[in-house]
């Protein structure tokens, strides 16, 4: 047997057209050893993980190369021979354990098949105790007969991470696996597949687009773009030295919740898959694009320490950059823009009616920037929803200019709904497709300020500029436009009514981090130029950190703790904050890694 | 797909918007050409007419013959010109009582998609009583009731349809209202209508499109059905419906005064069904052949 893990060579996948969704993908891992793949949309990231298992989505084919688990030739074997050698080489832990579990099957009925399938000649119910004993799971017989529903989703996850390990393999791969957990359980997770590496000796392939928590768990970091890899290094090189521009601008554009730093994005829109064979796939965008860029495609060259680039100007990349943010002195009003006093307010479903949130007060100065954080079920998105006159409050009174406002939209006046404009969470819901840009954007001008269609109309193009997009936008549907780019339109048409008070339901939390930047840069230039007062709903605390000046800490509807950002990420008061805090993943090598304390 | 090839594709496809893209399905292209001789018989055929369709002209049922192609009918009129003449009534009726279930039904299913609370579960209850009553005996109670007219045969049908009108269109308003630009309408306070007419509407444009081929075909097959059990429409007038039910006894004698009318009507409904399939598959709504493939 190979003293491998894992060894890929020259794999290529492509779609039916040949269009190359991975191209010339190298990698070798040795045993317990674990590597982080990490990448936008589009980057390839997800063919990878499904390659490693002998895999591709329907439309797509494995082109050539090979994969090699533990000396183990995967490639070019039938559905039959694949199946018996996953279940003993290789498994995989998906993105989404609420649908990788089977919803009909108790869990331990689960685990119990895979042990009956993989590992005929042991017990199963013994394989099923071990199971969960070793993913920190209770292993009574009330918890193994539970349904996946009955589990929270970090449970879940733990049970997917424990199937997976049910054959003891020697190498697998986890696809995104924190991916919509809420931090503190991710730091949970994140924890486990540590001490279970460490503990078990197996080698991870750890895919995901968060650096940050990949930095966590791997001991190597892959970068990944349109298909190809264009780093690789040991994980605190990459962070504190990346060779190739690209890597440089994805450190530099995540948000570090451990320092009031401005996360600075790249340019551009993420190149997708079949990269030209002829060129650098990420010149396009790069600040250090010369010729030779755009006329062959670079090597993967060595640069020594186990650091590989594929980059003709590798030794020229400076460190990744990191801009102090600039903070605005709010100038002080005798009475704040949105006071909100005592709010309460309670979902009803199934005539269940259930308090999410309970007596919240808060202030917003015009000018200012409030962030409410919390994790799922804090009650955040109630509370934004209840002042932009979507959700009617169960109690407590919201005060917009000193007059109070009416609890839903409709009953309040077309001025208060003027001033008041909300961008919502996701880019691919919040523009109707089957308007154009310009139709979507001039609309509010004629709606809440009375302006004629061509009044209106000649106004979108300012608006695009004023959210940098080409003027050439106004004429697309949004099903043209890249995510990034719907939410520029989003905020632009929230611009358009000329609000004084923006709110920002997790605007970038569907964005690839490089574009995440770019936006958050956009936000707080539109804060300092028009005066904009935004409240900012978010779950991440790098995003808090970057761009509120006071922020509000929510947990299960109560407010946990308030105050300035610095002080409050600084010196956090509350049992609760500081653990949200020291459980954010962070690029920042110096501070203390993500720790939880113990439940 | 990249965003740029999408762009181009979505551009391209807007330039050539003026041609009707469902066109380019070869089953479309016949279906349509089917659809013109259909109208066209139906519109114009009277004039074509070789005999005068509601006169007596020779023997009930006798075969065809050169003066009279396909033979006479059960009072001895002649087939052909009462097969030209007769397609006016089906066509109208059908298409006028899928306008107006559309109308009313829609209405009721967007309103109740929208509003929800207590809307909604008003709303569909009394279409559900409605659609408790199985189609045929509505129809007789209502035949019945105001006697046998084309307003009642309308109104009939009409009443049939609209409770699964408004249940198909309730469910795609329902997907489309909790979208960020249904809300963010809702947070400036858009009117009722505007939201419907700007927002929802052109949002389940699709689910209407696939919908409205089968449903103008029952529409059709239900003016048919009433005129087929005499109580829509009386004799003589020429319909193609009625030529059925009239002519069912002569069948062994004459089977052309049946077969006649029926493949009308069976060309009719076919060819709406693959134009309606065509548009659906090129509005993305249906799952078209690829995209199925595996």
């Amino acid at each position: 047997m190979s003293d491998a893990a894992l060894e890929i060579d020259e794999l290529a996948v492509a779609t039916r057209a040949g269009r190359r969704v991975l191209d010339g993908v190298a990698l070798r891992l040795g045993r317990g050893e674990s590597v982080g793949v990490v990448g936008e949309s589009g980057s390839g990231k997800t063919a990878l993980a499904h390659a490693i298992m002998g895999f591709c989505r329907p439309g797509l084919q494995i082109a050539g190369g090979s994969v090699r688990v533990a000396g183990e030739e995967l490639l070019g074997r039938d559905e039959r021979e694949l199946r018996t050698l996953r279940g003993r080489l290789v498994s995989y832990v998906p993105q989404d354990p609420a649908t990788a579990l089977d919803p009909s099957a108790r869990v331990g009925t689960q685990i119990a098949e895979i042990a009956r399938i993989h590992a005929p000649g042991r017990d199963a119910a013994d394989l099923v105790r071990t199971t969960l004993e070793r993913v920190g799971l209770p292993v009574d017989e009330e918890f193994r007969r539970r349904y996946p529903h009955q589990l929270s989703g970090g449970q879940q996850q733990r049970i997917a991470i424990g199937m997976a390990l049910v054959c003891d393999p020697p190498l697998v791969v986890l696809d995104e696996p924190t991916t919509g957990l809420d931090v503190i359980t991710q730091a949970r997770i994140l924890d486990e597949v540590r001490r279970l590496q460490r503990e078990l000796d197996v080698a991870l392939v750890y895919v995901s687009h968060d650096l940050a928590a990949v930095a966590a768990v791997a001991d190597r970091v892959v970068v990944m773009y349109a298909g190809q890899v264009l780093e690789e290094a040991p994980t605190r090189l990459l962070i504190t030295r990346p060779r190739h521009p690209y890597t440089r601008g994805l450190v530099s554009s995540v948000p570090d919740p451990r320092s009031a730093r401005r996360p600075i994005g790249i340019p551009g829109v993420a190149a997708d898959a079949g990269a030209p064979p002829d060129a650098c796939c990420f010149a396009e965008r790069c600040e250090l694009r010369i010729d030779e860029c755009l006329s062959s495609r670079p090597a993967l060259e060595d640069a020594g320490s186990g650091h590989r680039v594929r980059c003709v100007r590798w030794r020229e990349t400076g460190p990744p950059v990191s801009e102090p943010r600039l903070r605005l002195a709010v100038a002080a009003r005798a009475a704040p823009l949105l006071a909100v006093q005592g709010l309460v307010a309670a979902h009803r479903t199934r005539g269940v009616t259930r308090t999410v949130v309970h007596d919240v007060t808060f202030a917003l100065d015009a000018g200012e920037c409030l962030a409410l954080v919390g994790e799922s079920g804090s009650g955040k998105t109630t509370t934004a929803r209840c002042v932009a006159g979507l959700h009617a409050p169960a109690g407590g009174t919201i005060a917009f200019d000193g007059a109070e406002l009416a609890p839903l939209a409709k009953r309040r006046t077309r001025e208060q709904r003027r001033r008041i404009q909300v961008v919502f969470q996701n880019p691919y819901g919040s523009l109707n497709p089957q308007q154009t840009v310009s139709e979507a954007v001039s609309w509010p001008a004629r709606a809440l300020q009375g302006a004629s269609r061509p009044e209106a109309l000649a106004r979108v193009a300012g608006l695009l500029e004023r959210v940098r997009l080409p003027s050439s936008t106004a004429a697309r549907y949004p099903g043209e436009l890249s995510g990034g780019e719907r939410q520029r339109v989003a905020i632009a048409r929230a611009l358009a009514a000329g609000p004084d008070l923006l709110i920002c339901d997790e605007v970038t939390s569907a964005l690839d981090v490089s574009v995440q930047a770019a936006a958050l840069e956009l936000l707080a230039e539109l804060q300092r130029d028009l005066g904009l007062a935004l409240l900012f709903i978010t779950h991440d605390l790098g995003v808090v950190a970057s761009i509120a000046d006071r922020v509000l800490v929510l947990r299960d509807g109560a407010t946990r703790e308030e105050g300035d950002v610095e002080r409050v990420l600084g010196a956090p008061q509350d049992g609760y904050t500081q653990q949200l805090i020291s459980a954010a993943p962070s690029l920042n090598v110096d501070a203390a890694p993500p720790q939880v304390a113990a439940s | 797909m990249t965003t740029a090839q999408a762009a181009t594709s979505t551009a391209a496809a807007r330039r050539v918007r003026r041609l009707p893209r469902f066109l380019r399905y070869r089953s479309a292209q016949i279906a349509l050409a089917i659809l013109a001789f259909v109208l066209l018989v139906a519109i114009l055929g009277r004039f074509a007419a070789p005999h005068d369709p509601e006169q007596q002209i020779g023997v009930p049922f006798a075969t065809p013959s050169g003066s009279s192609l396909l033979g006479k009918d059960y009072l001895g009129e002649d087939v052909l010109s009462r097969v030209l003449a007769g397609g006016t009534t089906v066509i109208l009726y059908g298409t006028l009582a899928t306008l107006l279930a559309y109308l009313i039904g829609g209405a009721i299913g967007l309103v109740a998609g929208y509003r929800g609370g207590f809307t909604d579960p008003t709303l569909m209850r009394l279409m559900d009583v409605l659609l408790a009553f199985p189609p045929v005996i509505l129809l007789l109670l209502i035949a019945t009731g105001f006697g046998s007219s084309p307003a009642a045969l309308i109104a009939g049908v009409v009443l049939v349809q609209i409770p699964s009108v408004a249940r198909i269109l309730r469910t795609a308003t329902l997907e489309v209202s909790v979208c960020g630009f249904v809300e963010a309408a809702v947070a400036r306070g858009d009117a009722l209508w505007v939201i419907l007419r700007r927002e929802i509407l052109p949002n389940i444009s699709g689910t209407i499109v696939a919908d409205a081929g089968p449903r103008l075909t029952v529409s059709i097959l239900l003016v048919a059905a009433v005129n087929f059990l005499g109580l829509g429409l009386d004799p003589p007038a020429p319909d193609w419906s009625l030529m059925i039910s009239e002519n069912r006894a002569g069948i062994t004698v004459n089977p052309w005064a049946v077969i006649a009318p029926a493949i009308m009507i069976g060309l009719l409904t076919v060819s709406i069904n693959v134009i309606a399939d065509a548009v659906a598959r090129d509005r993305g709504t249906s799952v078209g052949v690829e995209t199925m493939r595996r």
